[in-house]
């Protein structure tokens, strides 16, 4: 093949657009092949100007991450989610010892 | 006396560091140097940016779970707090944190997640565009498609990942438990875009991510289709332009 | 029209009970078109380009008088003013055409680094010079008069050498700017630094007063067991508040009230019947007036 020959023809590409167009204007709801919609989540984070929890917590915890001072075990729905590493799902849950967790005050 | 910069300067590195005495010159009609009341603002700043990134990155919270988010949230405002006033900004480099965040280390997928989400607050606060009609695109004749260009939707974003990432986002956003994922199938492109008022999230098709950032750049779509082929043998012209026109993702069109 | 447009600028906060909006309400808001006065924003919530937040609230000022509230201007900090937040809020101001805007004595950006929250200043000439002409060049570039906000503090400064009421006095005098009276900042402030939120309402410069606050705080304690407030804006206004906003109200006179709730956001009607109770209390002023008139 000529290097400036296209991989796609024009044919291709006018008959693809037509059948897109096409298939879009007869059925607008319907979701193409592979193309699932996933939704969107609830909107928080804004601005604004009241206090948060008074004297305790968050901002004087004394427990913060220093390489391998971290305790805390992750208690969320990474257990369902396997990787190659192996039982990710396992370890996410068991990797380190369950000890001190954040402190307040 | 001190000066108000000397007051201030010390204030804000000690507000931002507990381990930091009460600076000199605060006080009470109770104490010189109260430290619970000082407490008090420490509290606040990184309580509301903790909660700030609880809303922006909620599944990555519920992958890890409520209290080991928080305080990687907390190592987070420690490392890079907010440089702008508007919250709407904060977390843009949160998906890079987590990436070099150790304790997350066994979660490969967790940056790329975070990356997602902020894709969604992107396109949700980016500039409105109507999206190209179906009657516009259907005036267009079919052979001359081919030097067809697109302007895309200004919240379109992409997000390439060697994880599933939006089948994480899709079984970790709604209230019923998730569905055990095997991360090790393959990778996942999303496609995020709000054309009226909601984001949508979708997953690409197997060049898709070429096809549509080759557009972004300029490309008719003859020429992105060239890319995409090139790309990934499995590229479907016909499904991915479906996709893409039904997302409103195609803001306006033109001939080159 | 010209007329329509004519009418927005001429569009003022009636002196009646406003809303805080929060996004949990726009669509309720909009369905139910509410009795309600007029409602205020947080500005930096306003400076995306597009998306859900402008589209809601174009609707809604569509039907409603609107007052901005900046959080992030830092106009009590040494250092200069953020020259591109203050252009992002004479956009939001010039996209809304607002009747009132207004900022809070506090401080909130060092070094480039935004410690999201009101931080609290010493009172002496020095800080007053600096919080004097900030406000000098956000009132020149906005272009209006803005309202300062009396804040909530849970410390005080060694090198304080006037009291509040003094140091706002001071920049009414210097600025022409007019005073946010927030009294359930009173509430708060009088119990952390121990002295009496009556008094300070009776020596508070009323003739400058555009806005009230009110809004609920969360008890706690200081160092030494002592009662500290918390401004928490997640509660219902406290008994004691609502007994000084009379006593504010009977200095001031009818005054454009806003009901502050930014934490745990109750449903709309809840707000609704705050509302409508601070409206109660400046109808009983209002009958008052009427009467010694």
């Amino acid at each position: 093949m000529n290097k400036n020959t296209k991989t796609v023809s024009a044919l291709a590409v006018a008959s693809a657009f037509a059948a897109s167009v096409a298939l879009v204007g007869a059925t607008p709801v319907m979701a193409a092949d592979e193309m699932e919609q996933c939704y969107g989540v609830a909107k928080k984070g804004e601005n604004d100007c009241k206090a948060g929890p008074g004297t305790t917590c968050a901002g004087t915890s004394t427990v913060d991450y220093q390489g391998n001072a971290w305790k805390l075990v992750k208690k969320g729905s990474c257990a369902k989610i396997s990787t190659p590493a192996g039982a990710g799902s396992l370890s996410c849950l068991t990797s380190r010892p369950a000890g001190k967790t954040l402190q307040c005050g | 006396m001190l000066s108000l910069s000397e007051t201030q300067t010390a204030f804000a590195a000690a507000v931002l560091d507990a381990d930091r005495p009460v600076p000199a010159g605060i006080t009470s009609y109770m104490r010189a140097l109260p430290e619970k009341r000082f407490n008090v603002y420490r509290n606040n700043i990184y309580a509301s940016l903790i909660d700030v990134l609880e809303g922006r990155f909620p599944v990555v919270a519920r992958l890890v779970g409520e209290e080991f988010f928080r305080a990687t949230a907390k190592a987070y405002v420690s490392n890079q707090p907010p440089v702008s006033p508007v919250l709407m900004r904060y977390g843009a480099t949160f998906a890079a944190f987590l990436d070099g965040f150790e304790p997350v280390a066994d979660l490969p997928y967790v940056g790329d997640v975070a990356r997602l989400e902020w894709a969604w607050n992107a396109a949700y606060h980016a500039a409105d565009a109507e999206a190209v009609s179906i009657d516009e695109l259907s005036d267009v004749p079919a052979d001359q498609a081919d030097a067809l260009q697109f302007t895309l939707h200004p919240s379109l974003h992409i997000v390439c990942s060697l994880w599933p990432i939006v089948t994480i986002l899709a079984a970790n956003s709604g209230e019923e438990e998730p569905e055990p994922i095997d991360a090790s199938a393959g990778g996942e492109d999303a496609l995020v875009v709000r054309p009226a008022l909601s984001v949508e999230v979708r997953r690409l098709p197997d060049g898709g991510a070429a096809f549509i950032g080759s557009i972004a750049r300029g490309a008719t779509i003859g020429e992105a289709a060239d890319v995409a082929i090139e790309a990934s043998d499995g590229f479907d012209l016909q499904a991915n332009l479906t996709g893409l026109i039904q997302s409103g993702a195609i803001a306006a069109i033109r001939m080159s | 029209m010209s007329q329509s447009f004519d009418y927005r600028f001429s569009d003022p906060i009636p002196a009646s009970a406003g809303v805080g909006l929060k996004a949990e309400h726009f669509a309720e808001i909009i369905d139910s078109r509410p009795s309600i006065g007029w409602f205020e924003i947080h500005a930096e919530n306003y400076m995306g380009e597009g998306g859900p937040p402008h589209h809601y609230l174009t609707r809604i000022r569509d039907d409603y008088p609107l007052s901005v509230h900046g959080v992030g201007l830092s106009i009590g900090a040494n250092g200069p003013l953020d020259k591109e937040h203050l252009a992002a809020l004479k956009m939001v101001c010039e996209r809304y055409e607002p009747a009132l805007v207004s900022e809070h004595l506090a401080w909130s950006t060092h070094d480039g680094i935004y410690l999201n929250d009101l931080l609290p200043v010493p009172y002496n000439e020095e800080t007053l010079g600096y919080v004097a002409d900030h406000i000098d060049e956000v009132q020149e570039v906005l272009g209006r008069r803005i309202l300062l906000e009396n804040p909530s503090t849970y410390l005080e400064f060694e090198g304080s050498d006037m009291s509040e009421i003094e140091f706002l006095s001071g920049i009414v005098k210097r600025t022409g700017c007019g005073l946010l009276f927030d009294v359930n900042n009173v509430h708060v402030s009088a119990t952390n630094h121990g002295y009496d939120a009556a008094g300070y309402i009776d020596a508070f410069p009323a003739t400058h007063v555009g806005e009230i606050h009110l809004g609920g705080y969360s008890p706690d304690e200081g160092d030494d067991g002592e009662p500290l407030l918390i401004d928490s804006h997640g509660s219902a206004v406290s008994k004691a508040v609502w007994d000084l906003y009379t006593r504010a109200i009977g200095r001031c006179g009818p005054t454009p009230t806003l009901i502050e709730w930014d934490n745990d956001v109750p449903a709309w009607n809840m707000l609704l019947d705050e509302a409508r109770r601070a409206d109660r209390i400046i109808a009983t002023q209002t009958s008052e007036h009427a009467v010694i008139v």
